[in-house]
């Protein structure tokens, strides 16, 4: 059923009764051409590309838990394509253009608000940073552009530029595409998008090993018994180890708490989005009114879910320093997620030592916002079993050979 | 009107203390002890605020810190806070406060159309429309935008200040309710730290809502005597006003302590507004009772509809009847409990019960009071728009879903809704514990202890007071005992009596209505508005895991995090997918219980706390001398001492040319400094640098380069031999930290076979360079005891001397190009040494000079700065240093420089460019391109890494990492600017004095 | 926020640490003979335990010893603490356990 105002209308006066479900629940069938392993955003991004590009439509998507379980409905939503490398502008672009007309494209509001991305400097290192990220991502041919404070301060209004601060805003960089969309939405409506193109969306099913012989994927163990599939794509965020573990094979990732947290909603006072990388902190406020606040990853592994405490004060102290004014609004909801962290803050999204066996993962604290650009190479890839160039740099071999694509500075990891 | 409501006896207020608020403008009086609800409740005052979707009228809902409903805008200007709950208000003389979320008043608010559309608006209508046409859904977002929120941000900065403090116990016992209590005395009686907490302003818990009898006398008297005993103990710190909001692992418990809140406005001083306990326990008891769940049928959220037990608390603490004729719909025996309270403070009573029959005890005193009895009855919905005026009640079906008979209606003002109760489990599953779902009780109760916690009471499912006192009391002596206090102790609990102990219920997760349509007034999370209709249409669509459904819906998403809503909206949904409640499972419970302020989580580390300043012994002189600073790692650096009228570059031309043809002075302190020493300690610099170190002969100083172990440089600087088995390393100024981990790492995981120690040794030295044509100079005036010609002390040595009479130890460095001396003495000395190098030094036209001027010098010579001209990703032979990466030995990154990638042709080197205009200075950062383009993309061949206009050449340099930059001294390039195209010629980085004649003269 | 045993001071928070990453990864005895894929795993490849996870921490603000942490990635359970050299404890958990 198409969702529209009339739609709406109509329903309404059947009291909204006969509304279908967005998605069928399928058994898993025995067989697939391919499965996804992964039902967040990137996994049902990369079936849904998959059906629609490359017209397959005996697929599948594995979930553990429930869709967008995982760091899809955890994250703090900003969508940027505000890179430093060729490389990582182009797919990160690719994503920002997609996300540009994802709503309509899959008829599910996703609430994507182009309000614009702040990033702040504080010394003359981040100043210069900052103009060969802005002078760059321009070249690509990316919207950037260079704030002074004052123009920073008309910019987001509530912004603290004094110079009397410990370290003072000295200026900003500005992608005026970029924002916040709305992250279940996301899921749920690549969700739909693929259910309607034929893909089955297999929930509570948990993966528990991959199945290969002569060095050839054949499917995958899974808590409701083996779904056999000739090619089989693993995207399950910060869990990339344990799959990869699975299929006999190390990954160069790290998976560390990343926290996040939101205020109470109150009125409409901030109509952008901030980050800073000295005082270190990201602010948002949700259409909802909350203040959607986040920052830096946990210095250690681990796969709980949850942060140390001391990470989350040390970004509030921050947040006051930055926005003073928020001093008397309150913490509502503090959660974790766990992000898979590669060397040099990019993503891996290719083939593997096991035929038929691909992995996108390593996005670290960046992978909502690449998640359509993602999921449409992602599916190339298995698709035609050979990345596309926008992911060919990504490769495991990467790691041996030194062509390395570091992005620490735009990755908003504490460094 | 005053206090028409108000009961002459009783309660904890005291009526000799009025305080005199405003609210919504009207000015009330209430007493000291009352809430700010219960204050209105005592003036008649239900309508409080309107509903977050569909505006409706809201009136006070509970009693506690579960409180959907009564949010209210404190106070004004700079002391307003948004979204705080009456309930919680403790009065105070001259309180001010507001509704929220309503315009132009609570009464008559413009956006109650939206109830009127409630049908367009079913949850997650927004995901289903707006789409259209694309380029109006930034219109649409700000009228959604501007629809949502509840109360206002302050515009102006918060006066108060926050505190933060670390403690430590053996037992901390979260609540002070019968079970709290009961476990703190036992604890503390061993002679355990204990620490007791509690939300509220005194403690008590549910004992100062019933009307018990402890030993034959009213419980408060027991609570009195419990609350002397713990406050007279050294070991117990008692706190209330204190919140317990979040439980980490190892037993890290987070509580927020309202300090001044309930004092008013100005006039606590300067004392801290809050203050946040950061508690290790060594054993955790909670004993955070319970809430009472309220009952879904329709319009349940109109004003004067509460839970029962608010209204009990209402009538007994606050001494407020918050109605004259009540209706109690309840399903369990604590409804009747309230319900005979209600009746003896003089409040008609109907009775309204889902099961058959109540205690036998509790139906015989509801009949002695004469009060309507409906057995098998629920209430079918409420009428009344701003308070409830009626509500229609029917009989149950056998099976308890759907109705028989007709309805008839009740007048009343007020519905008390007691529909079982949920222990607060909140800290409980914050420490990782899982719920398990006991049927007999209808609510979820704590499974196995995850850490070194126990439930106690009604936090634990134990609903009847007198196995509260006793599982409390058990639970603090075992606490203690595992927290290693096992003295045997006297304690005995209390005789209880109280009216209702059993724990009969019978759940009805959804009442019946008469029409076949989704109740769709049927509210489930009163906040949000989210209604049972809206959980089946999340179901119908698809979204039936629960987290999907609290998303789709926002149950459980509002301030409240669904206290009185989680627990029915989940049995909702098992209802209608025909699951289990214990397969259906709960949403994760997050920290924070109830909202911190962010205030009191940045606590003092904000302003100038926010980070430590670090600063040089000369600091002062660099202040007095109108130094404008630069921020590098925590020091303040002078970056540049302007002149009168001077800009920042016509402050920098004169600095450079009075170091190029007189003498220039840097405070060179922060750089950082790190003593090694030790037998090994020559090898450790061997296997650290990428050059050779053990030739390097005591007296001499080389330059070296650290690269990581993937190849890149990470650091470089001078180090000078002091002795066989000493060296001082110097790091650049906002890496030393770093460093010296670096160098720990490896001697004591890799190498722990190296004799070698390190040691940070940056604070003890202060370091004044001087440098230029006449500082050798001034150094002779005041340094008699060193040779200082260039025979005998040369280029890249070092020796020890007095200047002006200090000790010092004197380096032949130089990183402006010119001849320079880096004198180091004692800390404490740096001022004194660099008041008489400028008093001597006058004559010769001695001239401070700070970062900046520093940075021009040296980019002059083509002298790089790890993290300015490297980026992380840049190899010693990629700036021009591949002399300096020894072919002879191991080293940190050796083996990297080998990898495919470090061998590539076309890697970025580092370069000089000229500008064909002399006098363009180009920005740092700015991009060379392959080709100039109209449109981008634009290929990139290179970018700018320092860039400067050199007084001394006359034209502007620039320092620039270029694609097979090495090989194409000569070329021309184009950088593309945002507003222009520039044009320059590459060529070798040395712009000045390329063979260092100067430096070694 | 973990307490963390350090075996020269005793339990201190987290806050006194620094993390360091995996522990018992080898350097090549001699890197130059080192493939690149050797050579790559020793500097980027992780375990990355789901579970038991042996590390190394430094406790920073404190002494600034280096030593081993045996931790469980999920509960942050600290099952044992111990100094540079020493052999990893075996931990007997084998429902999580996926390192060495």
């Amino acid at each position: 059923m198409k969702y529209s105002f009339a739609s709406l209308l109509r329903n309404a006066f059947s009291y909204h009764e006969n509304w279908q479900s967005a998605w069928r629940s399928p058994e898993p069938k025995r067989e697939y051409d391919a499965i996804i392993v992964g039902g967040g955003g990137h996994g049902l991004a990369t079936a849904y590309y998959m059906a629609k590009e490359h017209g397959m439509r005996n697929i599948a998507v594995i979930e553990k838990g429930w869709l967008g379980g995982g760091n899809t409905g955890r994250n703090t939503t900003i969508i940027r394509s505000n890179y430093l490398r060729d490389n990582s502008a182009q797919i990160y672009e690719h994503a920002l253009k997609l996300y540009e007309g994802l709503s309509q494209e899959l008829n599910y509001n996703i609430m994507f608000s182009q309000r614009g991305v702040l990033n702040l400097a504080h010394n003359q290192h981040d100043l210069r940073e900052l103009s060969r990220r802005v002078n760059a991502i321009r070249l690509n041919g990316v919207d950037s552009e260079f704030l002074n404070p004052q123009q920073t301060k008309a910019f987001c209004p509530i912004l603290n530029v004094s110079p009397n601060s410990r370290y003072p805003v000295l200026g900003a960089s500005l992608q005026r595409r970029g924002g916040t969309a709305r992250h279940d939405a996301v899921a749920w409506g690549y969700a739909r998008g693929a259910n309607n193109l034929g893909v089955d969306i297999i929930q509570n099913c948990e993966v528990t090993g991959i199945r290969q012989s002569d060095g050839r994927v054949e499917g995958v163990e899974t808590s409701r018994g083996f779904i056999g599939a000739k090619k089989v794509g693993v995207v399950v965020s910060g869990h990339a180890s344990v799959l990869a573990d699975m299929a006999g094979f190390r990954m160069p990732i790290e998976s560390h708490p990343l926290q996040a947290l939101v205020s109470e909603p109150i009125k409409p006072m901030h109509d952008t989005v901030v980050m800073s990388n000295a005082v270190h902190v990201y602010v948002s406020q949700s259409d909802k009114g909350e203040l959607v606040i986040g920052a830096g990853i946990d210095g250690y592994c681990g796969y709980s879910q949850r942060g140390s405490f001391p990470i989350v004060e040390e970004q509030i102290n921050a947040l006051v320093e930055l926005f003073p004014i928020v001093s008397r609004l309150r913490m509502m909801r503090q959660w974790g997620g766990t992000v898979d962290v590669c060397p040099d803050a990019s993503p891996i999204i290719g083939k593997t030592p096991v035929k038929h066996l691909y992995f996108n993962c390593g996005w670290g604290t960046g992978g909502f916002k690449a998640t359509p650009g993602s999921g449409w190479a992602f599916a190339h890839t298995i698709a035609q079993d050979e990345p596309h160039e926008l992911n060919a740099p990504y490769t495991l071999e990467r790691f041996n050979s030194g062509y390395l694509i570091d992005e620490h500075g735009a990755a908003a990891v504490a460094h | 009107m005053s206090q028409g409501y108000r009961l002459f006896n009783g309660g904890l207020i005291q009526r000799d203390q009025p305080r005199t608020f405003r609210f919504n403008g009207q000015e009330y009086i209430g007493f000291a002890g009352d809430t700010l609800a219960s204050a209105l409740l005592a003036n008649g005052v239900h309508l409080v605020g309107r509903s977050f979707k569909y505006h409706r009228p809201r009136g006070i809902f509970s009693a506690g810190s579960e409180e959907p409903n009564a949010l209210v805008q404190l106070e004004v200007g700079a002391y307003t806070q948004p979204n705080i709950r009456a309930t919680q208000i403790e009065l105070y003389q001259g309180l001010i406060a507001n509704s929220q979320n309503c315009w132009p008043s609570v009464e008559f608010d413009i956006h109650q159309i939206n109830s009127v559309f409630s049908r367009l608006l079913p949850s997650g209508f927004y995901y289903k429309t707006f789409m259209w046409p694309k380029r109006m859904w930034m219109t649409y977002e700000r009228v959604i935008r501007n629809a949502a929120g509840m109360g206002k941000a302050p515009t102006e900065n918060d006066p108060d200040i926050y505190d933060k403090t670390h403690a430590h116990c053996d037992v901390l016992v979260v609540g002070t309710g019968a079970a709290g209590l009961s476990a703190a005395l036992a604890a503390a009686r061993t002679g355990a730290r204990v620490i007791v907490a509690d939300e509220q302003s005194t403690a008590g818990g549910s004992l100062l809502s019933r009307r018990i009898q402890l030993d034959d006398e009213p419980a408060g008297a027991w609570v009195d005597a419990a609350v002397l005993e713990l406050e007279a103990l050294e070991n117990v710190t008692l706190l209330t006003r204190t919140t317990v909001t979040s439980y980490f692992e190892h037993n890290f418990v987070v509580a927020a302590q309202r300090l001044t809140d309930h004092l008013p406005l100005g006039s606590c001083g300067d004392q801290p507004r809050q203050r946040l306990w950061k508690i290790r326990a060594s054993q955790v008891i909670l004993a955070t009772g319970a809430h009472e769940r309220p009952l879904v049928f329709k319009n349940n959220d109109r004003p004067g509809v509460m839970l029962a037990n608010a209204a009990q608390t209402y009538v007994n603490r606050y001494a407020v009847r918050p109605g004259h004729k009540a209706v109690v719909f309840c399903n369990n025996d604590s409804g009747w409990e309230a319900g005979l309270d209600l009746s003896d403070a003089g409040v008609q009573v109907t009775l309204v019960d889902i099961r058959g029959q109540a205690a036998p005890e509790l139906e015989a005193q509801a009949r002695d009071r004469d009060l309507e009895i409906l057995t098998n009855h629920v209430v079918v919905t409420a009428h009344g728009r701003r308070h409830v005026r009626q509500v229609e009640v029917a009989r149950l079906n056998s099976d308890a879903d759907g109705l028989s008979g007709s309805s008839r209606i009740i007048d009343c003002d007020l519905v008390c809704m007691a529909g079982g109760w949920n222990p607060a489990l909140h800290l409980f599953s914050q420490s990782r514990g899982r719920l398990s779902y006991d049927q007999n009780l209808s609510c979820f109760v704590p499974g196995e202890s995850v850490q070194a916690e126990r439930s106690a009471g009604a936090a634990n499912g134990t609903f009847d007071l007198g196995f509260a006192f006793s599982e409390g009391r058990e639970a603090g002596k075992a606490a203690a005992a595992d927290a290693g206090f096992r003295q045997r102790t006297k304690s005995v609990s209390p005789k209880v009596d109280a009216k209702s102990n059993s724990t009969d219920i019978r759940p009805l997760w959804l009442v019946p209505s008469a029409s076949d349509h989704p109740p769709a007034k049927s509210f489930v999370d009163f906040q949000n508005d989210a209604t049972a209709a809206d959980l089946q249409l999340a179901v119908r669509e698809g979204y039936r895991s629960v987290e999907h459904a609290k998303r789709y819906t926002t149950t459980g998403m509002g301030t409240d995090q669904g206290k009185t809503s989680n627990v029915n909206a989940l049995a909702i949904i098992a209802q209608i997918t025909g699951a289990s409640i214990e397969a259906t499972g709960t949403t994760t419970f997050r920290p924070p219980y109830t909202p911190i302020s962010f205030g009191t989580l940045a606590g003092r580390d904000v302003g100038e706390f926010m980070d430590p300043v670090r600063r040089t012994p000369m600091h002062e002189w660099h202040r007095a001398h109108g130094a404008c600073w630069e921020d590098v790692g925590q020091w303040k650096r002078a970056w540049y001492y302007p002149q009168e009228g001077e800009s920042m570059h016509d402050a920098t031309r004169r600095e450079c040319i009075a170091t190029r043809s007189a003498i220039g002075i840097l405070d060179a302190t922060t750089l950082g400094k790190i003593e090694i020493r030790g037998p090994d300690a020559a090898v450790l610099l061997n296997r650290i640098y990428t050059n050779g170190w053990k030739s390097l002969p005591v007296g001499a100083c080389r330059y070296g380069l650290m690269c990581a172990e993937d190849g890149f440089i990470f650091d470089d600087g001078v180090t000078l031999r002091l002795a066989e088995d000493r060296f001082l390393m110097h790091t650049t100024s906002g890496n030393a930290a770093r460093v010296l981990d670096w160098l720990e790492i490896w001697l004591q995981t890799e190498w722990p076979d190296l004799q070698v120690y390190c040691n940070s040794v940056t604070e003890q030295w202060a370091t004044a360079a001087i440098s230029g044509p006449f500082a050798r100079q001034l150094l002779a005036e005041l340094c008699t005891d060193v040779d200082l010609s260039n025979q005998a002390f040369p280029f890249m040595t070092w020796c020890t001397g007095h200047v002006a009479g200090i000790p010092a130890r004197i380096a032949r460095v130089s990183f402006t190009g010119e001849v320079s001396f880096e004198i180091n003495v004692a800390a404490d000395y740096g001022m004194a040494l660099w008041s008489q190098l400028m008093l001597s030094g006058e004559k010769y036209g001695i001239t401070p000079f700070g970062t900046e001027t520093m940075h021009i010098l040296r980019a002059e010579k083509g002298f790089i700065i790890a993290g300015q001209d490297t980026d992380g990703t840049v190899m010693p032979a990629d700036v021009g240093l591949a002399r300096m990466v020894s072919s002879a030995k191991d080293f940190i990154g050796k083996r990297s420089m080998l990898r495919p990638d470090s061998l590539r042709e076309d890697r970025h080197q580092l370069v000089g460019l000229r500008t064909d205009n002399p006098k363009e200075v180009l920005p740092e950062g700015a991009q060379i391109v392959a080709e100039i383009k109209p449109e981008p993309p634009i290929e990139m061949i290179g970018y700018v890494t320092s860039s400067y206009w050199s007084e001394h050449l006359g034209h502007s340099i620039a320092l620039a990492m270029l694609e097979k930059g090495a090989s194409r001294h000569g070329e021309q390039v184009w950088l593309s600017l945002a507003d222009k195209q520039v044009r320059a010629s590459v060529c070798d980085p040395r712009f000045y004095d390329p063979n260092g004649e100067r430096m070694n003269g | 926020m973990l307490l963390i045993e350090c075996p020269y001071c005793g339990p201190r928070d987290e806050t006194d640490f620094k993390c360091g990453g995996e522990a018992h990864i080898t350097r090549p005895e001699k890197p130059a003979d080192a493939d690149d894929q050797s050579w790559g795993d020793y500097l980027f490849m992780r375990t990355n335990s789901m579970g038991t996870h042996y590390e190394m921490w430094c406790h920073s603000h404190g002494c600034r010893r280096w030593f081993n942490v045996c931790r469980d990635t999920l509960s942050n359970k600290i099952h044992a603490v111990y100094k540079m050299g020493e052999p990893p404890p075996r931990v007997d958990d084998p429902t999580r356990s996926r390192s060495q």
